[in-house]
């Protein structure tokens, strides 16, 4: 380890004597390491910190195509390990200084990583997310002879608040619908988280997200849960299911939460 | 980006999906909203990168700020 280089991390795991896959390979292409340490194992590889160093960072971050060809090596190395033991993913991008460091965290927070462990251990995530298609607002018989009647600048103004009337209305019930949608899924999962809903700029889709939720399911419920899923698309809501996933969503162990001083 | 248009039924009875048809935008919700936080003689972490370029900041921060606040992971 010289001071050209970190130690890129990307979850943490029991030691059971497994170490990592051979030939497998992380950000940039370098190869993956264990650090075993207090009956813990870090996953990490070196990275070079002219291109992981914050100044290098900042210009990257601001490239999508290495923002996604580093999130999906990230999520490779993460999924690989996770096919042979539990672990506890790190959020991307997390660079220490030397495996001295590393180990460190792993004696400071071993028994927070110990408990997520068992929350995560015999259980994946399922991603769900409900669509509602957008009210069809625009365009409603009887606007011409409206204008006829009142003038254009009142029908326009009339028309104006019953869309915005017609939107917030549909705001409500699509919000009620993933509420219900949210309650029934919770109930057949061990735990359930929501992220911020996508925006359709990033969705890639013209519906309204309504629900963008996680839920950690027991690995051996999971055919029922699906099941659960498929009974909720219902005319106007869409429900998408993703996953399984490495439970990143049921991992988030703030350094708040632990023993800062 | 590109999104599996197929309904999540029919990708999940197909079984984990590979890592080249999650779309990124979902994989972002979980690696920067999820997973654990650390700290303590970190060279770097996501939190201190400010982000300059619109549409990754906006991609990013609409996954970010979901981290944070009232969704807190609970027990059901």
């Amino acid at each position: 380890m010289t001071a050209d280089t970190g130690v890129y991390l990307y979850a943490v795991a029991h030691d059971l004597g497994i170490r990592e896959p051979e030939g497998l390979t992380g950000v940039d292409g370098r190869a993956v390491r264990v650090i075993p340490h207090a009956d813990l194992v870090a996953y990490v590889s070196t990275v070079p910190l002219d291109r992981f160093g914050e100044e290098a960072l900042r210009r990257s971050m601001e490239d999508l195509d290495w923002l996604d060809a580093t999130a999906r090596a990230h999520h490779h190395v993460v999924e690989t390990v996770a096919e042979a033991a539990p672990v506890v993913p790190v959020r991307l991008v997390t660079v220490y200084g030397g495996e001295g460091p590393v180990k460190e965290l792993l004696d400071r927070r071993h028994d927070d990583f110990v408990t997520v462990l068992a929350r995560v251990t015999g259980r994946q995530e399922w991603g769900v997310k409900a669509y509602a298609r957008a009210p069809a607002s625009a365009g409603a018989p009887g606007r011409k002879a409206e204008e006829a009647t009142v003038g254009p600048g009142t029908a326009y103004l009339r028309r104006r608040r019953s869309d915005l009337h017609e939107q917030e209305e549909e705001r409500r019930r699509a919000a009620v619908g993933a509420e219900r949608i949210h309650e029934v899924l919770a109930a057949s999962a061990v735990a359930s988280r929501l992220h911020r809903t996508q925006d359709p700029q990033l969705s890639g889709r013209t519906e309204w997200m309504v629900l963008n939720g996680a839920y950690l399911v027991d690995r051996d419920r999971a055919e029922a849960f699906r099941r659960v899923v498929d009974g909720l698309s219902e005319p106007g809501v869409e429900v998408q299911l993703t996953g399984p996933w490495t439970p990143y969503s049921f991992t988030v162990l703030d350094e708040a939460d632990g023993e800062r001083p | 980006m590109t999104l599996p248009d197929t309904r999540g039924g029919v990708l999940a009875a197909e079984g984990r999906l590979p890592s080249e048809r999650v779309a990124l935008v979902d994989l972002l919700d979980r690696l920067l909203a999820g997973g654990v936080v650390v700290s303590g003689d970190l060279v770097l972490s996501i939190a201190d990168i400010d982000l300059v370029r619109i549409s990754v900041r906006a991609l990013i921060m609409s996954v970010r700020e979901s981290g944070l606040g009232d969704d807190e992971p609970f027990e059901g």
